[in-house]
């Protein structure tokens, strides 16, 4: 697997105008001690999905809100396909906001309203007439598999089935972006693997333009191409999610990678490994394997070359999107020059390698 | 028609009955009219409602509460000019309707509030969310959603106005409440009492029935 050429994920329109771009966005609620967000600037590129990750409370969904301007900041832009949404007035505003779809936690569907009448509200509510609204939702209907549902009221359908339904009225009006606040949190892990690839396969085939924002990585790893990371209101790491998945920087980023790459050392390993001989180092290296080399010839490579007893502690083989990549943890002795030389190696073909602490014993 | 009573008195319990649902009827007709656009301003003013201000939403409050906790009998008194006004006439059963449907107004609008307040935030989040006007969104949000609600708090209301257009004696209202209160009491007639009790027990049993189905069919969907 790790032998094949990397295709990486294709890459966003390049040039144009970012379909989102926050600038500076702060907001403090009132009587709250710190603010929800602290400058927090970020840019979605046209046709590529965006994800914000963060712990309750990080300002998740004060983010989002403000996308669509739902929140009001209290310094920083908005700008969305080109308009500058803090600039404009109510009327603006809303004819804004039929450009922008929103998929929500809880669904957020009328009771009142069958499924097509859901789906049509958007329509409706922009005054497009009642054939091209029937039309639009005929058309809708199975693109999100709810073909038999149609004049279901939202009561009788599974929270699945009810998240289908938000995802066609986002989609209704034909949104230039999507929205997705905590699309897949109300739902258990099935059918969240089911909305999941649902909007894989909607992105793939509209080209849409998603900011997402959860606090599930596995979300993360399943739809975005980017990702921020969200803490007490600030960005503190964002970039590809390959990079920021394979090189977490900042503890907060490596615990959420932890819950899905799974790479941490299993807790006692580490103790019942030997101690070093006389005049010998022992390090502990994190090894990272993105594209064409595979994990084991690496390491029986560098073992056998510089004279190292080289001791796998974990290990871990996974995909983003269509790249491969493996993370080892391995416990390494030798001679000190020895190993500086093996990391230097390594180094050489690309690999990227981090000193753990010892005792740590955690990616 | 009904075999223990005088056939006499048969012509005054029906002009009573009719005049019970005229009152009520007219009261609750009026009461939703003024009452559902009351509702709606003291919501939308609300604080985090659609267009919050205080301005209006407080002294709006505070009459909608005065109203309410005014007892019947004595509105009724205290408002006499206004319904000279409004109805030409202080007495009578017409004139009777006059602070009959001002208490319902008030009884309802906060009913009406309470279930417009039941209508889940993230659905009118939604709604805004897809560009809608706050008109629309009253329209088509607000009160659909709080449909089954609104129309408990009408029955509510209307088996409320049983009870008050009782009162409406007191100004020469006349109603099954007052034929009771006339024959039945004051002129020692226990079977018409005891008639008048029935027929209010079965005009609300019917009015329950009837709004308890309404509003179950509605929340079948
Ligand atoms: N309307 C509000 N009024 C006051 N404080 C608020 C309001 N909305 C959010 N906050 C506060 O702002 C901070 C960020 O909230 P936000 O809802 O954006 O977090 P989140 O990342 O979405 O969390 P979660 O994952 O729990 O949904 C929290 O401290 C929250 O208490
Ligand atoms: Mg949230």
């Amino acid at each position: 697997m790790l032998d094949q050429t990397a295709t990486a994920l294709a890459p966003a329109p390049a040039a144009a105008a970012p379909a989102i771009r926050l600038t500076g966005l702060t907001r403090r609620f009132p009587g709250a001690p710190a603010p929800a967000l602290d400058g927090v600037s970020l840019e979605v590129a046209a046709g590529e999905v965006f994800g914000v990750i963060g712990r309750s409370g990080a300002g998740k969904s004060t983010l989002i809100r403000c996308a669509n301007l739902l929140e009001r900041p209290d310094a920083g832009r908005v700008e969305v396909l080109g308009r500058d949404l803090t600039a404009e007035d109510e009327a603006g505003l809303r004819a804004a906001r039929r450009g922008i779809g929103m998929v929500f936690q809880h669904f957020n569907l009328l009771a009142s309203r069958t499924v097509a009448g859901n789906i049509a509200f958007p329509l409706e509510v922009a005054g497009v007439p009642r054939a091209e609204r029937e039309a639009r939702v005929a058309e809708l209907l199975p693109l999100v598999g709810l073909a038999e549902k149609r004049d279901a009221y939202p009561a009788r359908l599974s929270g699945g089935q009810k998240q289908r339904v938000g995802i066609a009225r986002a989609l209704a009006s034909r949104p230039g972006v999507l929205l997705c606040d905590e699309a897949t949190s109300a739902l258990d892990p099935d059918t969240t693997a089911e909305i999941l690839a649902l909007l894989a396969d909607l992105r793939a085939r509209l080209r849409l333009t998603v900011l997402l924002i959860t606090h599930e990585m596995a979300v993360v790893k399943a739809l975005c191409d980017r990702v921020a990371v969200l803490e007490a209101g600030r960005v503190i790491e964002q970039g590809r999610v390959f990079d920021v998945f394979t090189r977490p920087q900042a503890a907060t980023t490596r615990r959420f990678v932890a819950e899905v790459i799974g790479d941490e050392i299993p807790p006692g390993t580490l103790a019942a490994l030997p101690p070093p001989g006389p005049g010998e180092a022992r390090r502990l290296l994190r090894v990272l394997f993105a594209g064409p080399h595979s994990t084991r010839a690496v390491v029986s490579e560098a073992s056998r070359r510089f004279g190292l007893d080289l001791n796998i502690v974990s290990g871990r083989i996974d995909a983003i999107g269509a790249e491969p990549f493996g993370i080892l943890a391995l416990a390494a002795y030798g001679a000190a020059p020895a190993v500086e030389a093996a990391i230097a190696w390594m180094r050489g073909l690309g690999l990227a390698v981090d000193d753990l602490p010892w005792a740590e014993g955690g990616a | 028609m009904i075999p223990w009573l005088p056939p006499m008195l048969e012509d005054l319990f029906l002009e009573a009955a009719w005049q019970t649902l005229f009152m009520v009827g007219a009261a609750a007709g009026i009461a939703v009219l003024f009452g559902l656009p009351l509702a709606l301003l003291l919501h939308a003013t609300a604080p985090g409602g659609l267009a919050p201000s205080a301005a209006v939403n407080r002294p709006l409050g505070l009459l909608v509460n005065a109203v309410r906790s005014t007892p019947f009998i004595i509105l009724m008194v205290a408002i006499v000019p206004f319904t000279r006004l409004v109805a030409g006439t202080s007495i009578g059963t017409g004139a009777a309707v006059v602070p009959l449907a001002l208490a319902a107004t008030a009884f309802v609008a906060r009913l009406f509030e309470n279930a417009l307040r039941e209508v889940d935030r993230g659905v009118v989040e939604a709604a805004r969310a897809m560009g809608a006007t706050r008109l629309q969104i009253v329209a088509k949000v607000l009160v659909p959603e709080a449909l089954p609600g609104l129309l408990a708090a009408v029955t509510v209301t209307l088996v409320s106005l049983v009870g008050y257009s009782a009162m409406a004696g007191a100004v020469g209202g006349g109603g099954l409440g007052d034929l009771g209160i006339r024959f039945g009491y004051q002129r020692f007639m226990p079977e018409v009492m005891a008639t008048v009790v029935l027929l209010l027990i079965l005009f609300v049993q019917g009015l329950q029935s009837l709004g308890d189905w309404l509003v179950r069919r509605l929340g079948r969907r």
